[in-house]
């Protein structure tokens, strides 16, 4: 290649990072030695057994708590706290309850300022495009466990990020909940030209999502793998080839 | 045979809807007999036994007997300026416990050193009869309305403060945390989700304090006052004026159920969203 392609954004380099909590009065060791390196625009997804840490390193690349060491690249500049070029979605969709579906939308812009007739206008397009137009005066206790969710993720859309966090999005969702808003998420991402990192504890989202799959190990320090799924998109469960890499990945978990 | 079939079918759809209908009304009719039936029983009672002699008619005078006392001290003004004092003293000290509870309790309840440092006197105070302390305020300030006015402000002072500290504690740290990393100041953050987070907490103090003020109102009045409801209530006594008596009590009544309204109205407006409001 002789010519440099335009420089994507939303490009996560991690070097060295570690994290640890002090534990009723003992250190806890939850992240050592962690380098990842992830391009704009890629789809990341990031596995690993309960409490190897996986929450802790989003809200690190998130700019929530601070690394003990190490550092976190955005586009090659350090990170110091929170910035407006990433935004995170939690478990919960943490939707404030006084506001409508619209408020709640379009909350991250008007906290930043932007002028709310503008807010609403680009809320709008994102409660679409998750497929809630028609609750837009809808109030949360109104809300279905998913429909909620989808809120949650309108409302990171909405500012634009160049990096959107995920942790276990879905996890609270019903089977088929859980389907839809997965090819929908794979639908967004792809529209929205995003960097997605996503952390999940179902292999079968990983696949459909990501173009690679992070590994955290349990022990502290060991190396983390990345797995390559180089599947054509959209991908489709029921192909040999999707099933032979979630064999792969359960492998990776000594699954069988 | 089809034709048959959709007249019997429509006739029995407009019996349908006409017993619905019925049905409807009489459940309206039932529900207003089972919430004011009581209420309205008891005044029957009471009007029947007063009248009929079954119950002392000069300590419990018949209902129009009081009604009549009631309008005439009204339309006649006599009851007018106790209602107008009596309104006064308590509305100055209950405006001065929310402009001051309010305030410091969002201040309080968002700074957990200061709020640490000031419970244990607050929880003292509060356990500290307001009427316990009327003497020495009555000592401080005189006779006269500073030392009435202070009593229930008070009084009144601390259910909205303790409330309003609570509901500061009690917003879900992770709302405040979803606002912070959309790049939310701390001042935005208070403002967006702290303060309307906290609005039912603070309705629970404010409603609580509004019926405080109106017992230590009717305390402090009778005590020292030559005007006030309050002080209508022990001078018709003292007078034997029993029907002026309870006219001066019903008028109290209505001053709480009229306050009490208000504030579940305001409550209603602002936390259309809260579940516990409706
Ligand atoms: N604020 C904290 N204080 C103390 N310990 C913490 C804190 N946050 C996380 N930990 C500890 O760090 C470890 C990793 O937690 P983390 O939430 O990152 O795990 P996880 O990989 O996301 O697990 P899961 O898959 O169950 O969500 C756990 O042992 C947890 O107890
Ligand atoms: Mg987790």
């Amino acid at each position: 290649m002789t010519v440099q392609s335009a420089v994507r954004r939303g490009e996560v380099t991690v070097r060295d990072l570690s994290k640890s909590f002090t534990l009723n009065g003992r250190r806890l060791d939850v992240l050592r030695g962690i380098q990842l390196d992830v391009d704009g625009g890629e789809a990341l997804a990031i596995v690993g057994p309960s409490g190897c840490g996986k929450t802790t390193l989003l809200r690190v690349l998130a700019g929530i708590e601070p690394p003990d060491d190490g550092s976190v690249l955005i586009d090659g500049r350090p990170v110091q706290g929170i910035g407006t070029e990433r935004a995170i979605i939690f478990q919960e969709p943490r939707l404030l309850p006084w506001l409508t579906v619209l408020g709640n939308v379009s909350f991250g812009l008007q906290v930043r300022g932007t002028p709310k007739a503008e807010a609403e206008s680009r809320a709008r397009h994102y409660i679409r495009l998750v497929g809630l137009g028609d609750f837009e005066s809808a109030y949360p206790r109104q809300l279905s466990g998913g429909m909620a969710q989808r809120v949650g993720i309108a409302r990171a859309l909405t500012v634009q990020p160049e990096i959107l966090l995920l942790d276990e999005p879905l996890g609270a969702l019903d089977a088929m909940t859980k389907l839809t808003m997965q090819e929908e998420l794979a639908r967004i991402w792809r529209e929205e030209n995003v960097t997605l990192i996503l952390v999940t504890h179902d292999l079968e989202e990983a696949i459909v999502l990501a173009d690679r799959v992070l590994v955290l190990p349990k022990e502290k320090g060991a190396a983390s793998r990345v797995i390559d799924i180089d599947l054509p998109r959209p991908r489709d469960r029921s192909e040999a080839r999707f099933v032979a890499m979630r064999r792969r990945l359960m492998a990776e978990f000594g699954l069988h | 045979m089809v034709s048959l079939d959709t007249t019997s079918l429509a006739i029995r759809s407009q019996a349908g809807t006409a017993g619905a209908l019925l049905g409807r009304s009489t459940a309206v009719v039932g529900q207003t007999a089972r919430r004011y039936g009581l209420l309205a029983g008891f005044l029957l009672a009471w009007q029947i036994g007063s009248t009929y002699g079954w119950i002392n008619p000069t300590v419990f005078p018949p209902l129009d007997r009081i009604l009549a006392a009631t309008w005439s001290g009204v339309a006649g003004g006599a009851l007018i300026d106790d209602v107008a004092i009596s309104l006064q003293r308590s509305g100055l000290a209950f405006a001065a416990a929310v402009g001051l509870g309010v305030p410091l309790g969002l201040f309080m309840g968002q700074i957990r050193s200061v709020e640490q440092a000031l419970d244990p006197i607050l929880q003292f105070f509060r356990q500290t009869s307001a009427l316990a302390l009327y003497p020495v305020f009555i000592l401080l300030l005189g006779l006269g309305e500073a030392s009435k006015v202070f009593v229930i402000f008070w009084a009144t002072l601390f259910p909205i403060l303790l409330a309003t500290i609570g509901g500061v504690k009690e917003v879900d740290r992770k709302l405040i945390e979803m606002a912070a990393t959309f790049g939310a100041s701390r001042s935005t953050i208070f403002r967006k989700v702290v303060l309307p987070a906290s609005v039912p907490s603070i309705f629970v103090g404010l409603r609580l304090s509004a019926t405080t003020a109106l017992l230590l109102l009717i305390a402090a009045e009778m005590i020292g006052a030559n005007k006030g409801l309050g002080f209508q209530v022990m001078n018709a006594q003292y007078n034997f004026q029993i029907p002026q008596m309870f006219a001066a009590i019903l008028l109290l009544a209505l001053l709480g159920l009229s306050a009490n309204a208000a504030l579940v109205a305001l409550q209603r407006r602002l936390c259309r969203w809260d579940d516990a409001a409706r």
